[in-house]
């Protein structure tokens, strides 16, 4: 399936911690990390989902120069969302579109992504199930599994994701 | 600042706030950190008129991140060995967070926790589990 370079880089990965609330200054300092047991900057456990910026077909970004981006200007554009990317769901879960939501997420550590690090993903899809819920009526799970690989071919994370379609937006309360 | 299995036992745990007020600016930070641009997370037009949503609602990916905070904060860093969740409800702007940890089996130099996050009504948001490696 689809292959891609993630580069990890120091300052994406302080945004990142930033964006979760997450002050740790083994996120982004660099001397109070070569202190630590880990010995650097790594990368907080759910940075793997940032590979989505990396992928060229994301199908959850305004493309630069393509049009029928589904979110609003003045008002809603009517545009529907574009079909997720081939080896979009291990980061977005499936959840690629205006119907679709994330609906588990689980990743296995085999070591933790450092700045400097160029990863390289493949994904493949994995089971699809269906259920009937009681707020949202039919729902399609479809699971993917990502694998991201180091420069040295060595496994890093491994992300599988389930992302949920549902036949209605779901009931509040 | 990693834990010790000598000290561990099954049913400890360890609790922290996440979030209180969850503000519609850090959600718009985790777009842009993340690259999930999907507007039902920052565009409350779309998300109200289009999607049918009573307001816009954090990533899932967000509470995930947000809980790891806590994880880590407990087992120490670049200690965790797994960790997965299922997102049970959405979470919403001015929504507070709690999570907490719970030791359900130490062996083998690897402690495994239950993890849970609820909002301030008590419902739970996010439930999994993690796995981590201890001295």
């Amino acid at each position: 399936m689809a292959q891609e370079k993630f580069p990890v880089e120091a300052s994406h990965i302080m945004m990142f911690a930033r964006s979760i609330g997450d002050g740790n200054p083994i996120y982004y300092d660099d001397e109070y990390a070569q202190g630590t047991e880990a010995g650097g900057i790594i990368a907080p456990p759910t940075f793997a989902q940032a590979s989505a910026q990396f992928d060229p077909n994301h199908g959850l970004r305004p493309k630069i120069d393509g049009d029928g981006w589904f979110g609003s200007g003045g008002s809603p554009t009517g545009a529907k969302p574009r079909a997720p990317s081939a080896g979009g769901g291990g980061r977005s879960g499936g959840g690629g579109g205006g119907g679709g939501l994330h609906a588990e997420q689980r990743f296995i550590y085999h070591r933790h992504m450092r700045p400097g690090d160029v990863l390289t993903s493949s994904t493949r899809p994995g089971n699809t199930w269906e259920k009937q819920g009681r707020r949202s009526g039919k729902l399609v799970f479809s699971e993917s599994v990502t694998e991201y690989r180091d420069q040295d071919g060595e496994l890093v994370v491994t992300a599988i994701g389930v992302g949920v379609r549902t036949e209605r937006p779901v009931d509040q309360g | 600042m990693a834990l010790r299995a000598t000290e561990l036992s099954v049913g400890d745990t360890h609790s922290e706030r996440l979030v209180e007020d969850l503000k519609r600016t850090q959600i718009v930070m985790y777009a842009g950190a993340s690259g999930d641009y999907n507007p039902v997370h920052t565009d409350e037009v779309f998300t109200t008129e289009v999607a049918g949503y009573p307001s816009v609602f954090a990533h899932g990916m967000l509470t995930m991140g947000m809980t790891g905070k806590m994880l880590t904060n407990y087992v120490g860093d670049g200690r965790l060995t797994e960790y997965g969740v299922r997102f049970t409800n959405q979470v919403f702007p001015g929504d507070t967070l709690d999570a907490t940890a719970t030791v359900t089996a130490v062996q083998g130099g690897i402690v495994e926790l239950d993890v849970s996050t609820i909002n301030q009504n008590g419902v739970e948001v996010l439930k999994g589990s993690a796995k981590a490696r201890v001295d």
